[in-house]
């Protein structure tokens, strides 16, 4: 089964919830999400990564009606409390493995080095049917 | 030995498919056939040994596949219709190639041509040099690339039907489209070795580096059109950009700027190469933009030390450099040098005249130099700000915790 664990950062005061940690927590919290896909690959249970740009760029788009060419919106960003800021997708044999490597992400470190217990979405990703026995 | 087997492959491929093409016009058959050729000799020469020789070898073969194949489509086709083949076997082969000098040399310059063809994407054209001339396999290039093998493929195999239908021809460019299409031969060549540079980090082990096949396309360029400025510009750019390489990051993938870089690390073999071949290009005359990054690129790797770097010399380099090109990024790159020949404020004047740019108004880049230029003045707190505002806006991870450690160690400072 594959999961896709997806992280929503807080948007903090301004676009960037991280602007306010020191250095040495900065380098803390990197190290660890770096650290974090390293494990993740050398379990074998990565399939695939990314983080996104901040959403500050984002834009919303839209088929015209007219002739069906692209409407570009800025979209309602300024409201939201939350935005995607990156997910993983695990190849792991139950959900339950996939919510425990969700809860490792959930604990990387932010002020003073103290777990930020971010909120991980976890969702299967939909296959193709089982083969019969 | 398999190692030297598949460097000589690698260097006849572009020969051998330009031979072929000439011959049999029809650039995507020739192309598999071509690969077949280096399938088979790849398999038989560890057993049988290199041939004598091995072009005219692989031109054989792959001829050899190409005729196969026309005769059986030729078969399929009659038996289809059950006609005659309309064409007899004689009319669909083109003449052999003449064997006048050196039609090696003519024949990678032409597939060149023809890869990089303005009617095709960049994208396209990318991909296609590297598969075509560069002789890299599809997955090799997927995985430099980052992209699954499937999406590469396909990439390539619509690039070849573009060649197909807008009807680029194997054909030398007359005398005055040959610059313009040497443009995008270069210019191709410049992404392939940028996507290699700002790709570099990560699992680069396991993939084909791009700056270096990038450079070894330049040189077999510069071998064709020796007495071309912006040829030798180019190459040289190559070389001193990347003789920096072992310097710009730190031991877990973090960007280390010009400013900070261990200096003994920088490969002075490849300096020395690139000054020579810039300086020679610079002194023939017409001077391209090329050449001019190629100098500045000169200056910053023949000082010793940061101190000692040459900024009069690079503030009128970029003074040359922007009378080719209106390019923002150029100003943005003056306003560095302005700042070191007369001050920070006078640098952070020359951005704002990028403020009202649509290009550059809302690019990271603007903000970070902003930044530097601020923390040099001694405003510490406009610095954080700006650095925060390009570490929001770039989509490149190693840059955005750069930039966020730059503004996390001046607030440190300022308490």
């Amino acid at each position: 089964m594959k999961f896709m664990l997806m992280m929503n950062a807080p948007r903090g005061d301004g676009d960037w919830g991280m602007k306010h940690l020191s250095m040495d927590e900065l380098k803390a919290h990197i190290g660890f999400m770096k650290n974090f896909i390293g494990e993740l690959k050398s379990e074998g249970v990565l399939v695939g990564a990314e983080g996104l740009a901040p959403p500050g760029a984002a834009r919303i788009v839209r088929a015209s009606k007219q002739d069906h060419s692209p409407e570009v919106t800025d979209g309602p960003f300024a409201e939201a409390k939350e935005f995607l800021a990156g997910y993983w997708i695990v190849h792991v044999e139950t959900a339950a493995q996939a919510y425990a490597i969700a809860a490792r992400a959930s604990v990387a470190p932010g002020r003073g080095g103290k777990p930020m217990y971010i909120a991980i979405e976890v969702r299967e990703v939909m296959s193709a049917p089982p083969v019969e026995p | 030995m398999a190692d030297s087997h598949e460097h000589l492959l690698r260097e006849l491929a572009p020969q051998v498919l330009g031979a072929v093409v000439r011959r049999y016009g029809d650039f995507s058959a020739a192309e598999d056939a071509v690969q077949e050729a280096l399938l088979t000799a790849s398999t038989d020469w560890p057993k049988d040994g290199v041939p004598d020789h091995p072009r005219g070898w692989l031109i054989q073969v792959a001829a050899r596949r190409l005729t196969d194949e026309v005769r059986a489509n030729i078969a399929r086709r009659r038996r289809e219709t059950e006609l005659v083949a309309e064409a007899p076997l004689d009319e669909q082969i083109a003449p052999a190639p003449d064997s006048e000098h050196e039609p090696e040399k003519e024949d990678t310059l032409l597939l060149l041509f023809m890869c990089c063809h303005p009617a095709l994407t960049r994208t396209s054209a990318i991909a296609l040099t590297l598969r075509a001339v560069a002789g890299l396999t599809t997955a090799e290039i997927a995985r430099a690339f980052l992209v699954p093998e499937a999406t590469m493929g396909q990439r390539i195999s619509r690039a070849k039907q573009l060649i197909k239908k807008s009807e680029v021809g194997f054909v030398m460019p007359s005398e005055n489209e040959r610059d313009e299409r040497l443009e995008a031969v270069l210019h191709v060549l410049y992404l392939i070795f940028n996507e290699g540079y700002a790709a570099s980090g990560g699992d680069s082990l396991q993939r084909v580096d791009l700056s270096t096949e990038a450079i070894r396309l330049s040189r077999d360029v510069q071998r064709l059109l020796p007495d071309n400025g912006e040829v030798a510009g180019l190459l040289a750019l190559m070389l001193l950009t990347d003789a920096r390489r072992h310097a710009r990051t730190g031991p877990s993938g973090e960007l280390i700027p010009l400013d900070e870089q261990d200096r003994s690390l920088w490969d002075r073999h490849a300096i020395d190469e690139g000054v020579a071949m810039v300086s020679r290009a610079l002194s023939q005359g017409a001077v391209g933009a090329y050449q001019l990054q190629a100098a500045i690129a000169a200056c910053h790797d023949e000082a010793e030390r940061v101190e000692d770097t040459d900024w009069p010399q690079i503030l009128a380099l970029y003074g040359l450099l922007k009378r080719t090109s209106d390019n923002p990024m150029l100003t943005l790159n003056q306003a560095v040098a302005v700042a070191m020949v007369h001050g920070p404020q006078a640098g952070l004047q020359l951005l704002e005249t990028l403020d009202a740019d649509p290009r550059v108004a809302a690019h990271h880049r603007l903000a970070a130099v902003r930044g530097h230029l601020y923390e040099k003045a001694g405003d510490p707190a406009a610095a954080i700000e700006s650095y925060q505002t390009a570490a929001a806006l770039t989509s490149s991870v190693p840059e955005r915790d750069y930039l966020l450690l730059k503004a996390a160690r001046l607030r440190e400072l300022a308490h």
